[in-house]
């Protein structure tokens, strides 16, 4: 067993975990945040998409010891309060998700790509950034559309700042 | 009507949940005591478990228990059914091999559970499982369909000889043979449709909390229709009496049929959890999810078409060998009989249609249902001929479709099936107009100059779905009826609560069933809740497959709605002094039609539960229930056109454009309908061109993980451009057809269409990989 102490959603955990316990698996588990999913068991599907230190990882594939001392941000706190995140509204707006699972997967690596692309994303990128998330109810469609949109709602708010 | 009633785009309720990570899946539950169950599975296709030795696991930090199959039989948990009595042509019964949910004696699929380890935590049983020590004496397998019936293959059930488990017909042979005898021109297919792995994003899971106090069990799972699971539990696996067993579906991440089935792992959950007195969880990983859950398709099929000098189709002559893999499921019997034969008519009159299907055990994971069931594999023989006869009679694919389209409605087909209404030439217009049909050839040429291979593909589809007519489903041999229920609440402050037998695992049911009641009453959504998933709650239901919760599930509503609102009225009238016949129900108020004299729907509520001032001899309170059972199939239809560019340096195809035209009768939220056809269609371009359940001869499942069996990714699809026509289904009160399914059973002939189109050969079997594209290119 190993202490671990990570910032979650910007409140401080601790928890002594076994070596191998995922990341995912103390999220969901030893924290109760159940948002994060799991979809496969290959790094495949991207459901568990969470922010470490600002950038999109695969939380199934990275040990909950490998991220002690890091900030963590998932489904749970990437919307302020009752704002909910642009890219949270986009899919709603656009019915970006309709079985609900591999969302909060697609929503945190869609916030990463916007942030990493700034204005500049295009269908064919969005399309190939999104090659590690799988989503098998909505055919992708809608979900391009929304991450176009809040993409373009983030640089207007931008700018306007 | 208003902003939020029939035919709007209302964004979904139910997202907020999801969006924040709010939503509620099986594998989310954590109950006090709660234990975890990890399974011991077989690495054999097929062979005799010689013995099993627990004791080391047993002995293992925090193992609570070690079961095996014998157990569970001893304790007379029943064997696992097929819910759906098929007939062979010499009248015999289905051939139904034992499958019991832990296997005390044979395996005859790798992954087939043989003993359980219930543990402390996840990890704990999975250590244990691992050191489960079991002997296997290994016997000879076979995966193929053809290969299974073949004279000398390894027998998998002594109840059926030659692995035949029914040899099916429909239709007249001797007419159809005599037709396609006479014809001038036959054209004949030899079509594989691939086997799939449905593959919804959420794993299943199951947990199960018996209550000793009161001798209840609770079973939360991840089911499409969690009264149905409670009754073949209760009647069939021997868990619990139903009365003592509540099943919940709380939310569900995707089904497309494949969580309808009741699978053993929830039966042995149900049975650990009584045996330790525990809650026991389990949830699948993918790799499980590969080995276990039932697959779909997996067809081998001779189809021959035969026209007339006119280019009239006189008949159609099918034989399908249909893999069910080891053992038979829920409903496997019906998918390659009743919901795929009867669907050979396709869009055309086709006086003569005879169908053989024969059906055969293989040592693989059972094949069901999965999105289209039948009617996808049917729409591939039938689309794939009428383009492939198009070709060899040298005319138009969408010219030879329209000579034969059906154009009056109801429509007798020779095998069963009453269409009741459609207009294909419509939505064929509509779809060849936004493909720009007439401009294919010069974009041909264009991509020709750059050194590519363009193709078109058409496909014009039909199927039957708001499953069914239980009277006409029973005397084909289903089990059950395929009714469904509803209740409506009216709170006596006027919010109201829907209870639904349908189950939403994505569908939107939350907002669309709200969006009927607000139609209706004239109140906002937000006042309208509606519950599902709970045996608890919901008086009965039959779940959610088949396209069925619009044209039966909200049918059901619409009754319940309308004795509610006739209560209502009397009620009114009653207050109003009016008489009932002139009493309206509108933006939420209750009105004497032709006065000014008007009260708000909640005040009549409160009247009907306050009781101080009611009609003579009327009971209190504003709550009314329905079974609704349908008169018919639904018949959605449409075109699908398909546009492909195939590089033939990689073989690679890239999908130009996709049109789709559908015809599913009444919208209730277009927004929803365009996300099922979006997702459907994606399906079908997985199964043209990417995905592909495969065993090794050994029966070892060779793409059991997503880094194996190509799931369609963003980059693998296009956007689409979806429009509708509209024929109002005569057959249900909101003249709906069910839009679940069509993007799944249209899609796979329309891109194999347009691939054979660009590279210029005759057929090609899907998945149409870069490989198999490129080596048909170059021979």
């Amino acid at each position: 067993m190993t202490t671990v102490s990570i910032t979650v959603n910007g409140k401080t955990t601790a928890a002594d975990v076994e070596d191998r316990t995922l990341l995912v698996s103390y999220l969901r588990e030893t924290l109760g945040l159940t948002g994060t999913h799991v979809g496969c068991d290959t790094s495949q599907c991207g459901a568990c998409v969470v922010h470490v230190d600002g950038k999109a990882i695969k939380s199934c594939t990275v040990l909950a010891v490998q991220v002690s001392g890091s900030s963590v941000t998932t489904i749970e706190g990437l919307s302020k309060g009752d704002d909910l995140h642009p890219v949270q509204v986009a899919f709603r707006e656009h019915h970006g998700l309709q079985c609900g699972f591999c969302t909060p997967g697609m929503i945190m690596a869609a916030v990463d790509i916007i942030n990493r692309h700034g204005g500049h994303l295009d269908e064919q990128t969005v399309r190939h950034e999104l090659e590690g998330n799988i989503c098998r109810c909505t055919g992708y469609h809608n979900i391009v559309k929304a991450i176009l949109d809040a993409a373009s709602k983030m640089q207007v708010a931008v700018a306007a700042e | 009507m208003g902003v939020e009633g029939i035919g709007q785009r209302v964004a979904r309720k139910e997202d907020k949940r999801f969006i924040t990570g709010k939503g509620r899946y099986t594998d989310d539950m954590k109950l006090p005591g709660m234990t975890h169950a990890i399974f011991v599975r077989s690495p054999h296709a097929h062979a005799k478990v010689t013995s099993i030795d627990t004791a080391k696991a047993a002995s293992m930090p925090g193992v609570v228990a070690v079961l095996t199959g014998a157990e569970l039989v001893a304790d007379r948990i029943g064997n696992l059914i097929c819910g759906w009595m098929v007939h062979s042509k010499d009248g015999s019964p289905m051939k139904m091999g034992a499958w019991p949910a832990m296997a005390p004696e044979t395996v005859r699929f790798v992954g087939q559970a043989v003993a359980v380890v219930i543990a402390e935590t996840r990890d704990q049983a999975r250590d244990a499982a691992e050191a489960v020590s079991v002997d296997y004496e290994e016997l000879p397998a076979v995966v193929s369909v053809l290969d299974a019936i073949a004279p000398g293959a390894p027998q998998l059930h002594p109840e059926a000889p030659g692995n035949k488990i029914y040899e099916w017909s429909i239709g007249d042979k001797a007419a159809t043979d005599a037709a396609l005898a006479g014809a001038a021109h036959v054209v004949t297919l030899d079509i594989t449709n691939n086997r799939l792995v449905p593959n919804p994003m959420e794993p299943r899971s199951a947990v199960a909390a018996y209550d000793s106090g009161d001798d209840q069990l609770t079973l939360w799972t991840t089911s499409q229709n969690p009264h149905l699971a409670r009754l073949v539990l209760s009647a069939f696996y021997n868990v619990a009496p139903e009365h003592k067993l509540r099943v919940i579906a709380p939310d569900v991440g995707g089904g497309f049929g494949s969580k309808i089935y009741i699978y053993p792992e929830e039966v042995v959950a149900l049975w650990a959890s009584r045996k330790v007195n525990r809650p026991v969880k389990w949830t699948s990983d993918r790799t499980e999810a590969f080995l276990t859950d039932a697959h779909g398709r997996d067809h081998v099929t001779k189809a021959e078409l035969a026209f007339d000098i006119n280019h009239k189709i006189l008949g159609l002559r099918v034989h399908t060998y249909a893999n069910l893999g080891a053992y038979m499921s829920l409903f496997s019997s019906a998918v390659p009989t009743y919901l795929y034969a009867t669907l050979l008519s396709g869009q055309y009159v086709i006086p003569n249609i005879y169908a053989e299907v024969d059906s055969v055990y293989t040592n693989s994971v059972a094949v069901d249902a999965y999105r289209g069931a039948g009617r996808p594999e049917a729409t591939y023989v039938v689309e794939r001929l009428m383009e492939t006869a198009a070709r060899e009679l040298k005319v138009d694919p969408a010219e030879l479709r329209r000579k034969n389209f059906i154009t009056s409605f109801p429509y007798q087909t020779p095998v069963i099936m009453t269409y009741d209404a459609g207009d294909y030439n419509a939505s064929l217009d509509v779809a060849l107009k936004a493909a720009d049909y007439a401009g294919f050839p010069a974009r041909k040429a264009e991509a020709k100059a750059r050194g590519k291979l363009r193709g078109i593909g058409l496909s014009c589809y039909i199927e039957a779905c708001g499953i069914a007519p239980s009277k006409a489903v029973g005397s084909l041999g289903a089990g059950v009826g395929l009714w469904e229920s509803a209740e409506v609440r009216v709170n006596p402050v006027g919010t109201v609560e829907v209870l639904t037998g349908s189950h939403s695992h994505g569908q939107g049911h939350e907002t669309t069933f709200a969006q009927l009641v607000s139609d209706r009453l004239g109140i906002p959504t937000s006042q309208v809740s509606v519950l599902h998933g709970d045996t608890d709650k919901v008086q009965f239901g039959m779940g959610t497959y088949g396209s069925r919760s619009g044209a039966v599930g909200m049918s059901a509503i619409v009754k319940a709605m309308e004795k509610v609102e006739a209560k209502a009225k009397k009620i009114a009238a009653h207050l109003m002094e009016a008489a009932e016949g002139d009493i309206v129900i509108e933006n939420g108020e209750v009105k004497v039609a032709g006065t000014d004299k008007k009260m708000p729907f909640a005040l009549v509520a409160l009247a009907a539960y306050t009781g101080h001032n009611l009609p003579e001899g009327m009971e209190p309170g504003l709550k009314e229930t329905s079974f609704y059972d349908p008169t018919n199939f639904t018949f959605p239809a449409g075109t699908y056109v398909c546009e492909v560019e195939v590089d033939p340096e990689t073989g690679h195809t890239t999908i130009a454009n996709f049109v789709a035209a559908d015809d599913f009768g009444r919208l209730i939220n277009p927004m929803i309908v365009e996300g099922q056809v979006h997702g459907g269609v994606v399906q079908g371009i997985g199964q043209a061109l990417l995905e592909g359940a495969r065993y090794s001869a050994e029966g070892q499942l060779l793409t059991a993980s997503y880094m194996d069996y190509a799931m369609p990714r963003a980059d693998d699809v296009p956007s689409f451009e979806l429009h509708h026509t509209t024929t109002l289904c005569p057959g249900n009160p909101l003249g709906m057809k069910g839009c679940g399914e069509a993007g799944a059973i249209g899609s796979p002939p329309a891109v194999i269409n347009a691939i054979t189109d660009a590279i210029g050969i005759r057929d090609l079997t899907m998945p149409a990989t870069p490989d198999k594209v490129w080596s048909a290119i170059h021979g």
